[in-house]
């Protein structure tokens, strides 16, 4: 097990962490929460953090264990040790495992795994439809009512394509203040072969082209049914310039629509695929570096609300196919923090503070998860995260805590950050 | 060379070694014996996971008049269907101890990932790329290079380098090509001017970047090109609504009889195979006198004899830097 169980009724006095870039202070982790440092007890573990940063907990919208099902690509269990590894504290487990996450049952069935193993809350995301057919409503209600309370309800894996029923399901949970987080991609315009973001390598290659129109103009439809049944609209993994701009005409208007970016698609291109290595097949595809530009500059303005890492694992035989015939996905918890910090905290775009808000808050409030994304204050949940914003290395896959190894980061030179994480006071990583 | 994966990894010179010793292979080719001993004890392998009769039986041949053991193993459908990664059936039969493989697959990139794979466990083995879904097709460039080489010589035989400063009409469904891919590389590379003509909805994105002129009307192009390549157009395109009907696409985008006298006298036609006569090329200008499609299909016996001796022949280093080329 964790370093949990020793620590347990122990302080924890974590001394001079930059508390999320607002200047140096101490921490004491008590009973699950923080607590006045000043009441420390003499026997307190204390933790040097001068230099380190504290953030809270982090929170991934976009993840998948892939338990059920595959769970020879990963587990809750692996799931959270590498969510734990990479400084989250909650993951929104999506739905397209096998069986689907469609019932009130299955979302509690996947509860009772975590709490048992689990080194992360793990939030069960509600399939939108039955099966993910996309034909008809799961049963939404009954997932919200259930002991999981769920809020977030996706097809992801598949857009739900189909206007009416989208149009439906955004009504429908507005009545228990819901989301619908949708997979933006026209299967018309991006059908299932379609792996190559279109454009010069994609026809050079002859790989067939996902076009950034079909996930733009899933979002302008999209954020026009969510004004008119004026419900909550969350677009995962906007991968497009085309799609930042809808979305900003979209908040213009008071639509209320989030948005997440995945770490990926904040750092590679399409050029990656030149060799045609699986590893980099993912969907939406790796697009162009100006589509990184504009994806980086809508986090930094807040056009896009939140990072999701889209956590994908897959057992690597199902990597070793011809490219298209790949699966679709790569590693993505570990390593997200570091993305970010490489992308938007050097270069300036981000400040500690906005790393707080978009990787942990702002999640936290689109899922409405009201243990986590809370400030590093006296009386709240002990979720806490220490990094090192100077430490870098290159990224090695066979390290990973992951049961998968389809790491597009493997050999990189990349910042290093993670240093601790305390999920309710309990320590779920440590460096070693 | 160690493999043949992309028209685009040949240079002139490669091209060139290649394309004369292919003449040699034909002299041999119309003998009545045609067996020559230079790949005796070596073993290739045609991997075909897409079927094709006349490129596979080209390797064939190729293999065969050299003396090499060659077998065939059919793995159609995809590696995904029988539960088996592509990476598993390559190298399953790579381990049998084969000198070359000879691979088709509908999946573009396939051949690239197998070299890979065979370069990350040190194996020896050479790939030779006999078309990847709709990507590239380099032994058909090369015969196609070969063929209208020839053609050229005979016309101008003053004009050694008989390819530079042509210019070279590919007509058809280039989207889905991996004949075009391959010629607009093969043919840049040895100094041809290649005009693409085709409806927009068969065009390729980022054609514009390609170092070619694009055209919408044939009728114009014609008589301002030296050869004409006829592309086929697969069945499935006439129901994916990259056009309205054939009959449409004939009208705007076949080598119709009336069109044979837009072309400039003894211009050239060919067509790589198999034809869809009436389509996208009527039986007269498929059997007019400027036909060479024939002589395409003589061509690649002697183009992927001369390959596969490039590849294997005279080597018996480990480390593939010797043969003919480098």
């Amino acid at each position: 097990m964790t370093q949990a169980d020793d620590e347990q009724g122990r302080d924890v006095l974590v001394l001079g962490a930059d508390l999320a870039g607002r200047g140096p202070a101490d921490l004491l982790i008590r009973d699950g929460s923080f607590a006045d440092p000043a009441d420390a007890r003499p026997d307190a573990d204390r933790v040097d953090a001068a230099g380190l940063v504290a953030l809270p907990g982090l929170v991934d919208l976009h993840t998948h264990l892939r338990e059920p099902g595959r769970e020879d690509a990963e587990t809750v269990e692996t799931g959270t040790r590498a969510a734990a590894r990479g400084g989250y504290t909650a993951v929104l487990a999506m739905a397209n495992t096998n069986p689907v996450t469609d019932t009130a049952e299955a979302a509690e069935h996947l509860l009772g795994v975590a709490s048992r193993v689990g080194s992360a809350q793990v939030v069960p995301v509600g399939a939108v439809s039955k099966g993910l057919e996309g034909e008809e409503l799961a049963e939404l209600g009954l997932m919200a009512r259930s002991a999981a309370r769920t809020r977030v309800f996706s097809d992801d894996g598949h857009c739900v394509a189909d206007a009416r029923l989208m149009r439906r399901a955004l009504e429908y949970v507005r009545a228990f203040d819901g989301v619908v987080a949708q997979h933006a991609q026209d299967p018309r315009l991006a059908g299932r072969d379609a792996c190559c973001a279109e454009g010069e390598l994609s026809g050079r290659l002859g790989l067939p082209g996902w076009p950034a129109v079909a996930e733009a103009g899933i979002v302008a439809r999209d954020v026009q049914l969510a004004e008119l049944t004026r419900s909550r609209l969350h677009v995962c993994h906007v991968s497009t310039a085309e799609t930042v701009d809808v979305l900003r005409w979209a908040k213009q208007r008071g639509v209320e629509v989030t948005a997440e970016v995945t770490p990926h698609h904040l750092l590679l291109t399409v050029d990656e695929l030149t060799g045609y290595d699986p590893t980099f097949k993912v969907n939406p595809p790796l697009r162009s570096g100006e589509d990184v530009a504009a994806l980086r500059d809508a986090l930094s303005d807040g056009t896009i609300d939140a990072v999701g890492t889209d956590h994908a694992p897959h057992a690597r035989h199902d990597k070793e196919h011809a490219f298209v015939d790949a699966a679709f996905g790569m590693l993505g918890l570990e390593t997200a923090l570091a993305v970010v910090v490489e992308t938007m905290v050097r270069p300036g775009a981000l400040g500690w503070g906005d790393v707080a808000t978009r990787m942990s808050s702002v999640p936290a409030h689109i899922a409405r998860l009201p243990g986590q994304g809370r400030p590093l204050r006296v009386g709240e949940p002990a979720n806490l995260v220490l990094v090192d914003p100077e430490r870098r290395s290159v990224v090695d896959r066979d390290a990973s805590l992951s049961l998968s190894r389809n790491n597009p980061w493997h050999g990189r030179d990349l910042p290093d950050p993670m240093v601790a994480t305390w999920w309710g006071g309990r320590r779920t990583f440590t460096r070693s | 060379m160690r493999h043949l994966l992309s028209a685009a990894d040949l240079d002139a010179a490669e091209v060139g070694e290649i394309l004369d010793l292919a003449e040699e292979m034909a002299l041999v080719q119309s003998r009545p014996v045609k067996k020559l001993p230079a790949l005796r004890g070596r073993t290739v392998v045609n991997l075909f996971f897409e079927d094709s009769t006349r490129t596979r039986s080209s390797f064939e041949l190729a293999g065969k008049w050299l003396s090499a053991d060659v077998i065939n193993i059919s793995a159609k459908g995809s590696s995904v269907s029988k539960g088996e990664s592509l990476r598993d059936t390559v190298l399953t039969v790579a381990s049998m101890g084969v000198d070359a493989m000879v691979v088709r697959h509908m999946a573009s990139g396939a051949p690239l990932q197998t070299a890979r794979w065979f370069a990350e466990l040190g194996l020896g083995v050479h790939v030779v790329n006999a078309g990847d879904g709709t990507h590239e097709h380099p032994t058909q460039a090369l015969l196609d290079a070969f063929t209208l080489r020839r053609h050229f010589r005979a016309q101008d035989p003053d004009r050694p380098d008989a390819l530079a400063g042509r210019r070279i009409a590919v007509v058809g469904d280039i989207t889905h090509s991996r004949v075009a891919r391959s010629n607009v590389e093969l043919l840049t590379t040895l100094g041809a001017q290649v005009v693409l003509v085709a409806p927009p909805t068969l065009l390729p994105s980022g054609v514009g970047t390609w170092p070619v002129e694009v055209r919408h009307d044939l009728d114009a192009v014609l008589g301002e090109v030296d050869a004409v390549m006829m592309l086929r157009v697969q069945r499935e395109r006439m129901s994916g609504g990259y056009f309205p009907t054939p009959r449409e696409y004939t009208v705007g985008y076949g080598l119709t009889r009336a069109r044979l006298g837009l072309l400039r006298p003894g211009a050239p036609i060919c067509h790589p195979g198999p034809m869809n006569r009436g389509l996208e090329i009527s039986g007269d200008a498929a059997d007019s006198a400027g036909s060479l499609i024939l002589d395409q299909v003589a061509a690649g016996v002697a183009v992927r004899m001369s390959v596969l001796y490039q590849l294997l022949g005279g080597q018996d280093d480990a480390d593939g830097t010797t043969g003919a080329l480098r």
